[in-house]
């Protein structure tokens, strides 16, 4: 049905993705309505305009509410963003209700708010495997499969048919007619098998903050591309001057220092690619965060070539992104742009701040390859 | 319009004029209530409109829908009712509630009516906002059909802006008495002299002395007369009697501020309406309307309603409690000099008069007051200590809101504070030529708060825009009075 909001919805939506009126994008802020997820509480993020206005700047102001509790016990946990804090339980009778999640349908909101395109595999009918479902109910079958409820079920039907049944007596004795199983369905299922390459620069003057910002656009794009395939790998490089392969935890905690030599990083992944993961079969997404700081230029044009050589060929997308440090020269990305502009298997961008991750996310999946 | 209305069916009709027919038992005052069935869409659609079936085309309405769709969606949360202060009055139920749901929520607005029609807040509003708010559509309409949708709704922003500086008590406000004499005709004054003797008159005010006088009243004749003679709080008033405005854009500025001014008693009289509807609904409904087999799912979903996690301030719940307080106290004749006085604890617990003047008095609060004075008369320690109220604050060094008193004295300041004006800042015109030179000066009444400078800084540019000439705030920042400036370009901020 259409409704009369539509038009002022429309024009909301496209505000937000900045399409019209740049000049109220500055006050988008992204309220949120909050979810629990298990122990975790998970946030939807609703974009909401905040029209300027003369008001109070919410510096420790509180409020006043109802409730057990001793005087210095958290009612609520701050957020870390200064500017969005102060909802908590100041806005009188606004009512957070508890919401289930997983991760999935998170993963789905992110990608209706990032407006992420169900990405496009290769390989799809390559890999088939077959799985049974359970989707109805026979008269005949193994014993372990009876189905008792619909068996006893079946039986009282009998007994009332019959009038057998009394309900002062009430006894429902199955006999062998009564008797269902479940059935099942063999459905063929397709795979796609999905590769993810993490590779981080943890040289030293990557800063903690950085690494944070890494970590959140990881996550999320890990999530993401959950969501789109079974089956999906994920491998973790770090390197400063060499590169190694690590775990999950191991990527998103260590702290080295020393020079920067991204090569190292491109063999390392070049080599992983061909000899466990047939670009055939596989769709290879590699991710690289870095500072953009190389060691020397001899060693980015090293990198210029085996990423055109080896890696671009065999992936579905390149996604270079460059977080801002004190240290850096930022010279990297500069480069990349130069040599592949146009190529669209790479892509990258820049991640200034926390802000600007789903910018990013959006730029890197947004073509849906 | 067809397929709008939704007449209510012929048994929720019938069940509209039962509960009817107990409200006035009780002495509720009400006008006609004309209730429709929606579906959930529009449902979130109408909300979104601010209970309106139509207003004028803004994004802020999407913005309104997308949050209120959205948690629809995720299950967050879904609108009970909603009820427009209008002659007769209107109201939406939601289709597919269960039949105690409606009988609820048909209880429920009756206590609201009753309150628009009776309180003396309402008293000034337009009793016939739903046709003044299709009107402004109309109007609106027409100006982007002429100007193009960009133009108005940039405009409509920066209107939107100043939204919340206006006066809520302005139409209270009775002026009379003749307007002072116009600057010309003003009789000379006379020369202030000092009382003297004749022979000592040369030596006290010598000629010297007489022509520096004259000369300080010339100036102080000649001086400018100040726009606005007294500080003025209704600045959208202000700016359409003294801005350059085209008739459209005044046209708009006026539209806001009707609107603003129509929902400004609604945020004044939050806690009290909601209290009073609640308090309503509960008894109508427990003692009247409900049959047996009702009576665990209304229990049920009245909890919901009614329900504060911990660090929640929820409006229905306190408003409601705070009447039957009321209600408890009058009954048992807990007021007065007496029952202020006695401090014997024994005494006061088993307090009984026998007076029964709750029900009275209750009526009372609902006719004169609104949320600042319902709290500041009837918030008592014994209410704030039963009731389990704290205040809270954010701790500067972990970040976290916390607990930070259970003492009554603290709780109520911060609890009239919040109310007090919305919890927005008390801004006024001073000066709309400031420096002579045609610049607005609008000064902050600071009260131990600061603004919040980015936002106060696009504000400022939002009014440069309607002032079209340079516009100052004088406000204090840190305990240190700024005067903050913008010229249509730069900001400017300084000492003063």
């Amino acid at each position: 049905m259409a409704l009369r909001i539509d038009p002022d919805h429309r024009r909301f939506r496209d505000i937000v993705r900045g399409k019209i009126r740049q000049n109220l994008r500055q006050y988008i802020s992204s309220g949120e309505l909050i979810g629990r997820k298990g122990k975790n509480l998970v946030s939807i993020p609703v974009p909401q305009i905040d029209v300027p206005r003369f008001h109070f700047g919410n510096q420790g102001q509180g409020g006043v509410a109802q409730g057990p509790g001793k005087v210095g016990d958290v009612i609520a946990p701050g957020q870390p963003d200064e500017g969005g804090a102060g909802k908590a339980g100041s806005e009188p009778g606004e009512h957070v209700l508890e919401v289930e999640l997983s991760l999935e349908e998170l993963a789905e909101i992110l990608g209706q708010e990032l407006e992420l395109p169900r990405i496009e595999a290769k390989g799809k009918e390559r890999l088939i495997t077959q799985k049974d479902r359970y989707v109805g109910i026979r008269r005949a079958g193994p014993e372990s499969l009876r189905h008792f409820k619909r068996t006893f079920r079946q039986a009282l039907r009998r007994q009332i048919m019959m009038g057998q049944y009394d309900p002062k007596r009430p006894m429902v004795v199955p006999v062998r007619e009564d008797r269902r199983y479940r059935s099942w369905k063999t459905v063929p299922m397709r795979h796609s098998n999905a590769l993810m390459i993490f590779v981080m620069d943890v040289s030293g003057s990557m800063g903690d903050e950085q690494k944070e910002i890494v970590r959140i656009e990881s996550f999320w794009i890990d999530t993401w591309l959950r969501t789109q395939y079974d089956g999906l790998e994920s491998r973790y490089i770090v390197h400063d001057a060499t590169a190694r392969e690590v775990d999950r935890d191991t990527f998103f905690r260590t702290r080295e220092s020393g020079g920067t030599m991204i090569s190292s990083a491109y063999r390392l992944c070049a080599k992983m690619i061909a000899e466990d993961f047939p670009a055939s079969e596989w769709n290879i997404y590699p991710f690289q965060f870095s500072d953009g700081d190389n060691w020397s230029s001899d060693d980015t044009s090293t990198c210029m070539e085996i990423l055109k050589r080896d890696i671009l060929p065999s992936v579905n997308l390149f996604c270079y992104g460059q977080v801002e440090s004190p240290y850096g020269t930022g010279q990297f990305i500069k480069d990349l742009d130069d040599v592949f502009k146009g190529d669209e298997l790479l892509v990258t961008s820049e991640i200034k701040s926390k802000d600007a991750i789903a910018d990013s996310i959006r730029t890197f999946l947004g073509k849906g390859k | 319009m067809q397929h709008r209305k939704s007449r209510l069916p012929a048994y929720l009709l019938d069940i509209q004029r039962e509960i009817e027919e107990h409200a006035r038992g009780y002495g509720l005052d009400f006008w006609d209530v004309s209730f429709e069935i929606l579906d959930y869409k529009r449902m979130q659609e109408v909300a979104a409109y601010g209970g309106f079936p139509v207003r004028y085309p803004h994004w802020r309405f999407g913005m309104d829908f997308d949050r209120l769709s959205k948690s629809h969606v995720y299950g967050l949360s879904q609108i009970y009712e909603m009820v427009i202060n209008n002659n007769p009055a209107y109201a939406y139920l939601l289709e597919g509630n269960s039949l105690v749901d409606q009988k609820m929520v048909i209880a429920h607005v009756l206590g609201h009516v009753d309150f628009f029609k009776n309180n003396y807040f309402f008293s000034r509003t337009n009793r016939h906002m739903i046709d003044e708010m299709a009107n402004h559509a109309t109007r609106v309409r027409r100006h982007v059909e002429r100007l193009g949708l960009e133009k108005v709704e940039t405009f409509i922003d920066s209107c939107l802006c100043l939204e919340n500086l206006i006066d809520p008590m302005s139409p209270f406000i009775v002026r009379h008495g003749a307007e002072p004499p116009a600057p010309g005709e003003a009789p000379p004054a006379e020369l202030p002299r000092l009382r003297a003797k004749g022979y000592m008159e040369h030596f006290i005010n010598p000629p010297e002395f007489l022509e520096k006088q004259r000369k300080k009243l010339d100036d102080e004749r000649d001086k400018p007369r100040k726009t606005p003679r007294e500080p003025e709080r209704d600045v959208l008033q202000f700016l359409l009697d003294h801005a350059p405005l085209e008739p459209w854009e005044r046209d708009l500025l006026s539209t806001v501020r009707e609107e603003a001014y129509y929902f400004a008693p609604q945020r004044q009289t939050k806690v009290l309406n909601e209290g009073w509807a609640a308090y309503w609904h509960s008894k109508l409904m427990t003692e009247k309307v409900l049959k047996p087999s009702e009576v665990i799912d209304y229990a049920d979903h009245n909890a919901g309603v009614l329900a504060a996690a911990p660090g929640q301030f929820n409006p229905y719940k306190v408003g409601l409690a705070l009447l039957r307080h009321i209600e408890e106290r009058w009954d048992k004749g807990r007021f007065g000099k007496e029952w202020n006085e006695c401090d014997d604890y024994d005494a006061r617990r088993t307090w009984d008069k026998h007076l029964g003047l709750g029900r009275q008095k209750i009526f009372e609060v609902r006719r004169l007051c609104d949320d600042v004075t319902f709290l500041d008369e009837y918030f008592t320690a014994d209410f704030c200590a039963e009731h389990q109220f704290f205040s809270f604050a954010r701790d500067e060094r972990s970040g976290n809101y916390e607990i930070d008193s259970r003492e009554f004295r603290k709780i109520k300041d911060k609890l009239l504070f919040q109310l007090t004006n919305f919890g927005e800042p008390f801004i006024y015109v001073e000066d709309a030529n400031h420096a002579n030179r045609g610049e607005l000066l609008l000064a902050h009444r600071h009260e131990g708060a600061d603004l919040h400078q980015d936002h106060a800084r696009a504000t400022l540019e939002a009014l440069a825009r309607i002032w079209r000439r340079p516009v100052n705030l004088r406000t204090m920042i840190h305990d240190k009075s700024r005067l903050l400036r913008y010229d249509g370009s730069a900001h400017s901020d300084e000492a003063g």
